[in-house]
């Protein structure tokens, strides 16, 4: 009898003796999650499935599947190949299916495990960065006939870029290597010199056979020289984050108020860090104000104290505002709110990332606008080198930084995952595209304060006796944007209204003479005109932009920032006609391949779908266009 | 007066708090959403769940049962009782073409499961126009199960596409959504059987009596126990349904689902039995028989 067996015979024995000392001591047990890192060829699933199995898992019906196909297309002879278990990953594969993270449970004397098993390779680096994003530990498995690849190096820097405290590194397959001390020592010894040169302090490393068992529940005989802990052991008594995160100062995003009747209000959350009694003096972020925990309210009756991690609804002792998205947090150490960070980000979408258009942010409970600037620079994954980058895309990342349209209340990643760690979301799509970890708030946004000014947008437009406007044309190169918008500020002019024509082309000669036409440079070049329209706006003028703008976010982001003012003029002419007429003979430099990124060629135009005006250039001429666009926007007076 | 919380957490105290967590971001961000009441044991636990984290109001979405005629009669006794009790409304839909046409396990094979429960669930969702629906799927029950998200997207056809599933990192859901698409959300994702039974025995949840051994009017049918829960079971001539001692694993239509032998009478006999035997949940079921593939398939199809 092995040792693991004799461990499922105690467990089966207390089980068929004594069910309530069982259940007493099962409802005590703590919980791990952790992440396997490596690929089928390290032995990952049959460890994985050897846990199953030893922690008796495994159903019969499954276990007699599992050695019906052992026989027909295992690789380990008469003996059970765990890796079957779990290699529902691998099958897929070949179907062309998902490849994707599973969660896989099993459960000890002492403690319930969720191992999140997420494919290795390069290309499925956001699976394994969601897989880590919820594990305390990482099990970075090493073929001790390989040692140290660059696979580990990529795998070790992502779970430690994620903030995993425990990192053992399992040297596997041991058995193929005769237990040799020496193999052993020297993989150790490479990967202690890589893992110091990227900052993970500490690991456990441990030298295993997966398929055989070896010092998986119990010291192997094989490797007397070895004398440190078992696998299972290490997982059973590692410290949790909980412990650790319950010694910071008090935190909890309020997910939503409770309010069943007039006398009781309730901030329901998770607690994100620390510890909460009544009588605690709170303070509401980012509004400031201050209150006192009157009671800590559960079904089955108030608490004493709420701990991290736990889901509660909180009383305050007095009336103060407070909804979903504000903080509640300690009053003697606060969080700080800020809106322009430092982040580390994971880009996971197949779009690519594009510095200055507006994506949806959601940190905790607070879901607000962000806009990326150019990465500082993108992280070779394999290397661990810095590259210059323009952009971000599919599992790529990078140190990039942002911007947030109000305070948002964080904490750096580094202190807390719930108030460090967020997601991006596509504001068309609504696509998860992105994750990120803040390092620190930019002090730049303390410091830039906004000067109060006297003469106010109001008092300019009502100087020059109109109300100001900005009518952005929108359309394909060729459609006639710029005649039609000559012809509108010819006509405004007769009629003594004060305009600007912003051209798109006009702007790349100076303010955006820094910019080209690929997709990031657009959207860049439609913020700054958004900007520079809103300012002339602000002065009061009638602002006529004249622009490509070819993506539906960028003009939704000059909808936003210009305000009620904005409107959006559709000059729609059917691409075949455009390019017929071909005005500046660019679509056929562009067909000849000698223009790239030439918008209805080579990189694609956005139509809107409810333009506030729509002018059918086919049939309609400029001058005839804006003699309706006037009609339709300027009151006579 | 306050009772003293827990120190630091235990493995079902976390599980706890990420369904409650999980339940109030889905009440926050959903226009509309709707808890699918199943009655079996991972719907008692679900909604015992929803009582906890909305306390001390009652959980702010209905419950919606997707009748097919075929349950046991036991269950739709504890349906309308646990409502109550939760304060909350209760739903109940049939689809009126599968009434119609008497759409039943014994003639029509999967296509009771498709026109019933499918179908069925579809034309509710439409029909109350529910943009979220909380599920008691868990990531322990079969294959396509374990990669599934908690927050899982549906477009406007109510299908599941496992090759284009949003990323769900840390406690971060994305629940936003088009008009007309919608979200199917399992607060259950990470516990596993064994954690329910658990959680039912700690917080004393009521659940359906058939989960616990009887003696049962009993036939064998198709290689299942089925049991003879009124006089529609067509039996074969000279068939006499048998009184043993059974209990069920799973309750779902009583034509389709097979009772085990069993002498557990309490819960924590149950609990040592599932502990002991061997055999998966599922087993029970015959709807998974069907093909090999059937679970992804079916939820691709949109049933839960």
């Amino acid at each position: 009898m092995t040792a693991t067996d004799e461990s499922i015979y105690q467990v089966e024995s207390l089980i068929a003796e004594d069910i309530d000392a069982y259940l007493e001591q099962h409802q005590h047990k703590t919980m791990l999650r952790f992440i396997t890192c490596g690929s089928v060829d390290d032995g990952k699933s049959t460890l994985i499935g050897r846990m199953l199995y030893d922690s008796k898992m495994i159903f019969e019906d499954h276990l007699q599947a599992l050695e019906a196909d052992s026989k027909r297309v295992g690789t380990q002879g008469d003996q059970i190949d765990f890796a079957l278990l779990v290699d529902g990953l691998a099958a897929e594969r070949e179907q062309g299916i998902t490849i994707d993270v599973a969660y896989r449970f099993f459960a000890t004397e002492k403690r319930k495990f969720i191992v999140a098993d997420t494919p290795g390779h390069e290309q499925y680096t956001r699976n394994m960065v969601t897989g880590a994003s919820t594990a305390e530990l990482a099990v970075i498995l090493i073929d001790a006939r390989k040692g140290v690849l660059t696979q580990t190096r990529r795998h070790s820097f992502l779970t430690h870029l994620l903030g995993i405290r425990h990192i053992v590194l399992a040297v596997n397959k041991m058995d193929l290597v005769d237990y040799s001390q020496e193999v052993y020592d020297a993989i150790v010894a490479d990967y202690r010199a890589f893992a110091d040169s990227i900052g993970i302090g500490d690991f456990t490393a441990i030298p295993i056979s997966g398929f055989l068992g070896d010092n998986i529940t119990a010291h192997s005989p094989k490797t007397p020289w070895y004398t440190g802990t078992t696998l299972m052991n290490h997982l059973e008594t590692v410290e949790l984050d909980q412990t650790l995160d319950q010694a910071r100062p008090f935190r909890m995003p309020v997910q939503r108020v409770t309010r069943p009747n007039l006398n009781f209000r309730g901030f329901a959350g998770t607690i994100a860090n620390g510890v909460v009694r009544p009588g605690d003096a709170v303070r509401v972020l980012p509004t400031n104000r201050t209150s006192t925990i009157a009671r800590i309210v559960t079904m089955d009756g108030d608490l004493d104290q709420g701990v991290v991690g736990q889901a509660v609804t909180l009383t305050l002792a007095d009336e103060i505002d407070c909804s979903r998205g504000d903080v509640l947090v300690l009053d003697s150490s606060p969080a700080e709110a800020a809106d322009h960070f430092e982040c580390h980000l994971v880009w996971m979408d197949d779009s690519e990332m594009l510095p200055g258009r507006s994506y949806w942010l959601r940190i905790g409970t607070q879901t607000v606008t962000a806009t990326f600037e150019r990465p500082k620079y993108q992280v070779n994954v394999n290397t661990m080198e810095q590259v210059a980058a323009k952009t971000l895309g599919l599992n790529a990342i990078g140190v990039v930084t942002f911007s947030t349209d109000k305070p948002v209340v964080f904490e750096p990643y580094a202190q807390s995952h719930d108030l460090g760690g967020f997601i991006v979301i596509d504001k068309m799509t609504n696509a998860t595209v992105a994750a990120g970890m803040i390092h620190f708030a930019l002090r730049r946004s303390k410091n830039v304060a906004w000067q109060p000014l006297e003469i106010d947008r109001s008092h300019h437009a009502r100087m020059k006796h109109q109300e100001p406007i900005v009518m952005w044309l929108t359309g394909l190169s060729g459609a006639g944007k710029s005649e039609v918008a000559n012809e509108i500020e010819v006509q405004l002019a007769r009629m003594n209204r004060h305009t600007f024509l912003l051209d798109g082309d006009n702007i790349r000669h100076g303010l955006s003479k820094d910019l080209g036409f690929d997709d990031a440079d657009r959207v860049e070049n439609a913020r700054r005109l958004a900007e520079v329209a809103k300012l002339m706006a602000d002065a009061g003028l009638i602002v006529i932009v004249s622009a490509i703008s070819p993506f539906r976010a960028e003009r939704e982001m000059a909808r936003d920032l210009i305000g009620s003012e904005f409107v959006e003029v559709f000059i729609d002419l059917p691409l075949a006609e455009a390019e017929g007429r071909d005005t500046k003979g660019l679509y056929a430099k562009a067909r000849a391949g000698e223009l790239t990124h030439f918008t209805g060629v080579n990189s694609p135009y956005e139509a809107p779908t409810a333009p506030d005006i729509r002018i059918d250039a086919l049939t309609t001429s400029p001058k005839e266009a804006a003699a309706e666009i006037i009609t339709r926007l300027i009151p006579l007076r | 007066m306050a009772q003293p919380g827990p120190a630091t957490l235990t493995h079902l105290q976390r599980l706890e708090a990420e369904s409650i967590h999980i339940m109030r971001e889905v009440a926050a961000e959903a226009e509309n959403p709707v808890m699918l009441y199943s009655i079996g044991k991972d719907s008692a636990t679900m909604l015992h769940l929803a009582r906890k984290a909305f306390y001390p109001a009652p959980p702010p979405f209905p419950l919606l049962h997707v009748d097919t005629t075929w349950k046991f009669q036991a269950m739709y006794e504890l349906r309308d009782k646990a409502a109550t009790e939760a304060g909350m409304e209760l739903l109940v839909y049939q689809n009126p073409e599968a009434l119609a046409q008497g759409i039943n396990p014994f003639d029509h094979g999967p296509l009771h499961t498709d026109m019933w429960k499918t179908e069925g669930l579809k034309q509710a969702l439409d029909k109350y126009g529910f943009d979220a629906a909380f599920g008691g799927g868990r990531r322990d029950e079969e294959k396509s199960r374990a990669k599934e998200r908690v927050f899982s997207f549906r477009n406007a056809q109510h299908r599941w596409d496992p090759k284009n599933q949003r990323p769900e990192l840390w406690k971060l859901y994305n629940a936003r959504k088009h008009k007309g698409e919608s979200m199917r959300v399992f607060p259950l994702s990470n516990w596993t059987e064994l954690d329910i039974w658990q959680y039912i025995h700690l917080e004393g949840i009521e659940i359906v009596p058939l989960y616990f051994a009887a003696e049962r009017p009993v036939v064998e049918h198709e290689g299942l126990l089925i049991m003879v829960d009124d006089d529609r079971m067509p039996l074969a001539p000279g068939q006499v349904p048998q009184l043993r001692s059974v209990r069920f694993r799973t309750l779902g239509c009583y034509p389709l689902t097979g009772a085990v032998e069993s002498t557990a009478t309490t819960l924590p006999e149950v609990i040592q039995e599932i502990l002991l035997t061997t055999t998966s949940e599922r087993q029970g079921r015959a709807i998974d028989h069907d093909s090999a593939a059937s679970m992804e398939k079916k939820k691709q199809e949109g049933y839960f």
